[in-house]
């Protein structure tokens, strides 16, 4: 039966060959099943392969499958293979189910673009190489995946190219992840080198084996991929690509930019847990990178106008979330909040884009207003998701998952008061601009007019995922209340269980603590931009804001710091200094040519002379001799 | 029998030279030029026959009739080209008659 993982990649990637090979000949209607479909079939399998999986469980907790020899060339091989354990099960079911909705939405959503097949086409591949990323049992095969969904976020942001800012978000985004990837590309050098293998498992055995817990080669190798999943996952310091990537269209931010591409640096770096831990220097950094970049994301989103930016910065700021579990060693966690993350963010983001298609593209929030009773079902579920978004106690089912977390920055052997506080106060943002977006987008009065109301297509889709957001917490409650812990049972399987410090009975406390301050974040909201006191307004127009809203002005820094020189650099050497040299050559030869044909000017008379005075020369030189 | 010395024989032979050398470079006219061309063949034929004089050797005076011969020929051919190139370009100016250069 688990021999299916092999197709779960291989489907998408055959519907993404069709639709390139034979889009221009399908109708519309033809290439959007297809492209839905075939991710259906997969989540399907996903779904028959994880029974089965879960319920015969090898003695290794993981399933291998070798397809084929990829490379062989000295002591270098890497095969075509499959790795199926919990942690990828995980990834694998919430790549192609909500993959799934996000198809079936994006068929009623991209009804009238002209690049629908072209759409259909990029999105399947994506989902093929996000398997083939969390499924690759070697990291080579892994870094194929990767640098697959880091292509096809160029290609769909850029997807409506006609734009020029589009183009530049594309090339933005695909630059500011190089500089990871590079990082990256070389801690994977460096894992060659010392262990003569590809295979992750081996290199992790042998690294543990091998490398002695805080030595240099150990951090520098965890650093280096660190920097990859900063890269990919758009933490600080190299998050500025997130926002902008927002030029897509929304199923593309839905699927890509917030639900899974955007957390294969999670994966990463649950997945070569062991060499972090080998590394604990570059494990607190992850912790602190991932406090800040929840607060920083956290206070820009406070700022935005654009609907989907402040979907954006959100995303950031709850990559942030798991990265500060990454941190702190609670790897289920992390992985339990990326699952719930991804459910009500895709939900989030698909919500927004039928409130941003059915008012003419309009993403101004403040020009949006009064839609709660004309969209009832968007209204619903994306209250359900903001909700969850903002971690409403008992019922959504991101308060398990974040107060997971932030129990965990507290009570881990390597957390602590000072992260836990950052969380906490990340937390109150949140719910903060989540209910902003609610009370501004969908209170007050209306401002435009919807259009159209959106198919059924579009909002099915709303309601599993809107479920999902709210069911999806009980698979794993706390232990003070009702100490449940299926999802991390199953990923416990792969991943090292938390080492925490002997404070259990408080825990509690902490969800006393984390409840009041979701709830009177929202009330803060509800206060603010419900009843729209003065100070608020005047807030808004402040250079506090301003300098929020333009997300801490790191893309001004990176301009003067980066952009700027190196535009300087190639405005220097656009007449490519290190050319001149090779260029003189030529100079010389073609300079050459014209002192030469100089002699050659038709004249006999001339020629004569010349002649007579070369003979001159040889006999006065015979002569004298 | 009245004898010049043989080194102003040679220099004589060698003014006829360079009056053909002059003539060619500073005539413009191809006939001109082909005249210039013929003393200077003539020069180098009166230093054959001085020589074989000089030597009472009788090569020299056959060489001086090869020199006759090909000059003769030479005549004929440049006579034809010069005919040739008046017909062509109506003019026996040799600096009009540039067009083999770059």
């Amino acid at each position: 039966m688990t021999n299916l993982i092999v197709l779960i990649p291989a489907l998408p990637l055959l519907s993404f060959l069709i639709l390139v090979l034979f889009g221009g000949k399908l109708s519309r209607k033809v290439a959007g099943w297809i492209g839905a479909g075939s991710i259906g079939v997969a989540a399907l399998l996903t779904i028959i392969v994880g029974i089965s999986f879960i319920k015969s469980l090898p003695e290794t907790k993981s399933y291998s499958v070798v397809i084929w020899q990829w490379l062989h060339v000295g002591n270098l091989t890497a095969n075509i293979a499959f790795r199926l354990d919990s942690l990828s099960l995980v990834f694998i079911f919430v790549i192609t189910f909500v993959g799934f909705l996000i198809h079936i939405y994006s068929i009623g959503f991209m009804a009238n673009d002209e690049g629908f097949t072209r759409f259909f086409a990029y999105m399947n591949l994506f989902v093929s190489s996000m398997l083939i990323l969390v499924l690759a049992d070697n990291i080579l095969l892994m870094y194929l995946g990767w640098e697959g969904v880091g292509l096809c976020s160029y290609l769909l942001i850029g997807f409506l190219y006609k734009e020029p800012a589009n183009g530049a978000a594309a090339r933005k985004a695909f630059i500011i992840t190089r500089i990871g990837d590079t990082a990256m590309i070389i801690g994977i050098f460096i894992l060659f080198l010392s262990f003569g293998t590809f295979n992750i498992q081996d290199i992790m055995h042998l690294a543990s084996a091998k490398w002695a817990i805080g030595s240099s080669l150990a951090v520098i190798t965890a650093a280096l991929l660190l920097g990859g999943a900063l890269g990919k996952s758009a933490q600080l310091p190299l998050q500025t690509w997130l926002p902008d990537a927002m030029a897509g269209p929304s199923p593309v931010s839905a699927l890509i930019h917030a639900a899974t591409m955007v957390t294969a640096g999670v994966y990463l770096i649950a997945r070569t847990n062991v060499l972090f831990s080998l590394a604990p220097i570059v494990q607190t950094i992850i912790a602190i990178i991932g406090a800040l970049t929840l607060l920083i994301a956290g206070f820009s989103a406070l700022a935005q106008h654009d609907l989907k930016r402040i979907l954006a910065y959100s995303t950031i700021s709850q990559i942030g979330y798991m990265f500060l579990a990454l941190g702190v060693g609670a790897y289920s966690a992390a992985i339990f909040h990326f699952m719930i993350h991804a459910f009500f963010k895709a939900l989030l983001f698909l919500a927004a884009g039928v409130v941003i298609l059915v008012l003419n593209e309009e993403h101004d929030i403040f020009k949006m207003g009064g839609l709660r009773k004309r969209m009832p079902v968007v209204f619903w579920t994306f209250l359900i998701g903001s909700a969850s978004l903002s971690a409403l106690p008992l019922i959504t089912a991101d308060f398990y998952s974040k107060d997971a977390i932030l129990w965990f920055a507290f009570s881990s052997n390597s957390g602590g008061m000072v992260l836990w506080f950052a969380g906490i106060i990340g937390a109150f943002l949140t719910a903060l601009y989540s209910f902003r977006m609610i009370f501004i987008t969908f209170f007050g009065e209306a401002k435009t007019e919807p259009t159209f109301n959106a198919g059924k297509l579009m909002t099915v889709p709303l309601i599993i995922l809107a479920t999902l957001s709210v069911i999806g917490g009980f698979i794993e409650l706390p232990t003070s209340m009702g100490n449940f812990h299926l999802f991390s049972n199953l990923v416990n399987n792969t991943l090292p269980n938390i080492a925490i410090k002997n404070v259990e009975q408080l825990e509690w406390l902490f969800q006393l603590i984390s409840a009041l301050i979701a709830s009177i974040g929202i009330y803060l909201a509800y206060r603010f931009y419900f009843k729209k006191p003065a100070y608020i307004e005047a807030f808004n127009h402040s250079r506090l804001n301003h300098f929020f809203e333009k997300g801490f002005g790191f893309d001004k820094v990176y301009d003067v710091l980066f952009v700027k020189p190196i535009v300087w650099l190639a405005e220097i050497d656009k007449k490519d200094i290190f050319d001149q040299l090779n260029i003189s050559i030529s100079r010389l030869a073609i300079w050459g040519n014209h002192f030469l044909s100089i002699a050659q000017n038709g004249k006999l008379r001339w020629y004569l002379l010349s002649f007579a005075i070369g003979i001159a020369f040889i006999l006065t030189l015979m002569l004298t001799k | 029998m009245l004898t010049v010395p043989v080194e102003t024989q040679i220099l004589f032979a060698g003014i006829l030279f360079f009056l053909g050398l002059i003539g060619l470079l500073v005539r413009r006219n191809l006939v001109f030029m082909l005249m210039s061309i013929e003393i200077m063949f003539n020069s180098a034929g009166l230093v054959f026959i001085i020589a074989a004089r000089h030597w009472n050797q009788p090569d020299g005076q056959v060489m001086f009739i090869f020199i006759l011969a090909v000059t003769a020929v030479e005549v004929a051919i440049g006579l034809a080209l010069i005919l040739q190139v008046y017909h062509h370009f109506k003019t026996l100016d040799v600096d009009k008659i540039n067009k083999l250069k770059d």
